[in-house]
């Protein structure tokens, strides 16, 4: 049963963003700053009402849009990593304009960005139709070009570039892929169904497409949505736009973004598996996860720039998101669901605060960033929380949904692969924790290369509140699922038994 | 009469493709990009035509528009405003990139096959060609150091995909192709002005001065 409180909250994720951003064309920036917060977290309750109704009944639908248990899932993270990203984004935009980089067109600029990439990603996990998704997911690439290059210096006119070019031909794949699939429903009997292309009726008519083709499709759908999620070998965009861009914005790219991609390939893999059984997707998956996790251990060891380690980090994640979607159990789908959701929020904190480090110190090479811990003790407390947080340490989120991946794999009999990723997550955990223990800790030089020469800036009071809200969220995660255990379930079969 | 319309305007769609790696001049891409547009629109034309179905021809005049129209004119916008009008030296020289064409040509049948099989209409028989389209156009991309000769590429990769949607499925259904296309369109603009602002930071449009960012 569909009430009109049920198709607001369907509709709201979309409308509050595109409200919020014709709100910032008019209004003062600071309004309108605090306009877009309140639609992310418009976003979030809009996820919450959307999951108390679906996580037991049938899924809502409206127009284009349907929501079942899964999206509302990824509402509320897209909500939850947005509200802390576009807070933390109102004291991004005031050190900015204090600072003199940013100019009241700048600010409005980049909120109306932000908002409209808000209202991609919900688009994206709200659109039943495949070819829609499709299209949110480009859509994004396209809003966020500009915030990727909006300091329009050689490295981030550089970052845009391939950031455009790489996604947009990668992302193209996933557009043929999906053409495939499209012809594979139209030769099952969907010719002239408009809706032939929508999630729902493929994992109905599953079982009539024609394999061949839903195996080519698969290939081309896991590289194109791949290297919008920042899988490895498809990966080479991304440490130069997550360290380009402004810090809310490395925020929701990295904590969100990639998961929306990720959550294209969960939709896909209810059908293809449903067609070819698992195994199929779980080879190329492994592939990915492996190549994935290779490449993040061996940047992070000589890495030199806290922003791109942090973008490696994500690669590393992700990495750990195709492992557990790669073993594919119920359990396993239930530890990525949470693991999506812990990192969202980790990263979220940890560029924030790395955004607030380059404002304070003027460099973002690692280096340059020495004893923080006693110069700056709230900022180091919640940028190292954020970094143990990502590292899967209790109590956090990260270190149950881990142990959830690893343990899955195991039951499933793929301990060769548990274990080789879980000894490059030790490699890339010792990497980390390095660099941010010399961060944190490191003896101060006595002056210190990257020093601004003025007097040192003084990082706001309120500034350190959205972090500590982001952590805070994070350890109650870790502490215990509350009313998200209800959710989690269900999205989780939504995906393993794809309806 | 359709059917062999249909033969010359696949035919074009690939000969064009290959013609823009034949080519160094940028205009001449733009040109050959242009013709490319026209031959994908012909394709859904006549199957709007064939199946009388007012939907997909309502999708060729938009895609006519954005092809013939738009996406050129914006090219040339792009190409007043800098000077190297020529691919000075691509990684891969023109011979060798004739015979990769043929072999992505060959690639582009056999990986196809599943997507002729399934449905052995003669316009079904023709999407490798598309699936060709696309591979070249990765090609491009892949191996010339003009800005403006990648964004081809991009456009390339698009009308590939574009032509094996026509082929096999009769067209994506009407709001994903708007989708698609207003996709496309913004993205040629963003590409556009980040052009421009390559030169002004970078001096040129070369992308082998793009090596601010590495491990």
């Amino acid at each position: 049963m569909t009430d009109t409180l049920d198709l607001l909250a369907l509709y709201l994720p979309l409308a509050a963003p595109l409200v919020a951003a014709s709100a910032a064309a008019v209004l003062p920036w600071r309004a309108a700053a605090w306009a877009g917060v309140a639609a992310a977290a418009g976003i979030l309750g809009a996820g919450v009402g959307l999951a108390t109704t679906v996580h037991s009944g049938p899924a809502v639908t409206g127009g284009l849009l349907r929501a079942d248990p899964l999206t509302a899932f990824m509402l509320v993270v897209i909500g939850a990593v947005a509200t802390i990203a576009c807070w933390a984004g109102v004291h991004h935009l005031a050190d900015e304009s204090a600072a003199g980089t940013a100019t009241p067109a700048t600010a409005r600029r980049y909120l109306i960005l932000v908002q409209l990439f808000l209202a991609a990603m919900s688009l994206a996990v709200l659109a039943d139709n495949l070819g829609l998704l499709w299209v949110a997911v480009e859509a994004t690439t396209i809003v966020t070009a500009f915030l990727v290059g909006h300091r329009r210096s050689r490295a981030s006119v550089e970052a845009a570039w391939k950031y455009v070019v790489l996604c947009s031909v990668g992302i193209g794949v996933a557009f043929l892929g999906t053409v495939c699939v499209y012809a594979a429903a139209v030769a099952a009997g969907g010719d002239g169904d408009p809706s032939a292309l929508d999630w729902t009726y493929l994992t109905g008519h599953a079982t009539a497409l024609d394999p061949d083709l839903v195996r080519l499709a698969t290939g081309l759908l896991l590289v194109g949505f791949g290297t919008k999620a920042g899988l490895a070998p498809m990966h080479a965009w991304l440490p130069d736009a997550h360290s380009q861009a402004p810090a809310p914005v490395s925020a929701l790219m990295s904590g969100v973004l990639l998961s929306v991609a990720f959550y294209a390939i969960w939709r896909y893999k209810a059908i293809t598996d449903a067609v070819l059984g698992p195994g199929y997707t779980r080879t190329l998956l492994l592939v990915a996860a492996l190549t994935s996790l290779t490449v993040a251990a061996i940047l992070l060891i000589s890495q030199r720039d806290y922003k791109r380690m942090l973008a490696y980090s994500s690669i590393e994640h992700m990495g750990l998101v195709a492992l557990g979607t790669a073993t594919g159990s119920r359990l396993a789908m239930a530890a990525v669901l949470l693991h999506v959701l812990g990192h969202g929020l980790g990263k979220a904190v940890a560029f924030c605060g790395a955004g607030q480090l380059l404002h304070l110190s003027g460099s973002s090479r690692i280096a340059a960033i020495r004893g923080l811990a006693g110069r700056h003790p709230a900022l180091a407390g919640a940028f190292g929380l954020a970094v143990a947080a990502l590292l899967g340490l209790p109590p956090f989120s990260l270190f149950a949904s881990e142990l959830g991946i690893a343990r899955a794999g195991l039951a499933a009999g793929q301990g060769w692969a548990v274990a080789a990723a879980f000894a490059l997550v030790l490699v890339a955990f010792a990497a980390i924790a390095r660099h941010g223990a010399a961060m944190l800790l490191g003896a101060p030089d006595p002056a210190p290369a990257g020093a601004p020469v003025t007097a040192p800036a003084r990082p706001r009071a309120m500034a350190i509140v959205p972090l500590a809200v982001g952590l805070a969220a994070a350890t109650a995660l870790g502490v215990s699922l509350g009313p998200l255990h209800d959710l989690l379930l269900a999205a989780t079969d939504t995906i393993v038994q794809g309806r | 009469m359709t059917d062999q319309l249909l033969d010359l305007a696949c035919g074009l769609l690939l000969l064009t493709a290959v013609g823009v790696l034949w080519r160094r001049e940028l205009s001449a891409l733009i040109t050959l990009l242009t013709v490319q547009g026209a031959a994908l629109t012909c394709i859904a034309v006549l199957l709007a035509v064939e199946h009388r179905h007012a939907e997909t021809l309502f999708v060729a005049a938009v895609v006519g528009i954005l092809k013939i129209g738009v996406l050129p004119w914006l090219l040339r916008r792009v190409l007043a405003r800098i000077p190297e009008a020529r691919e000075t030296a691509p990684l891969v020289n023109i011979a060798a990139s004739m015979l990769a064409a043929a072999a992505l040509t060959l690639l582009a049948y056999t990986a196809a096959r599943p997507l002729v099989d399934l449905a052995p209409s003669p316009t079904a028989r023709a999407a490798p060609v598309g699936f060709a389209v696309v591979l070249i156009g990765f090609f491009l991309a892949a191996t010339r150091r003009r800005a403006v000769s990648q964004i081809v590429g991009v456009l390339l990769v698009d009308n590939g995909i574009a032509a094996v949607a026509f082929l096999a499925t009769g067209g994506v259904p009407l709001v994903v192709e708007l989708g698609v296309s207003a996709d496309l369109l913004l993205a040629v603009l963003v590409l556009q002005v980040l052009t421009t602002r390559l030169r002004a930071v970078f001096g040129g449009t070369d992308l082998d001065d793009l090596r601010e960012l590495h491990d």
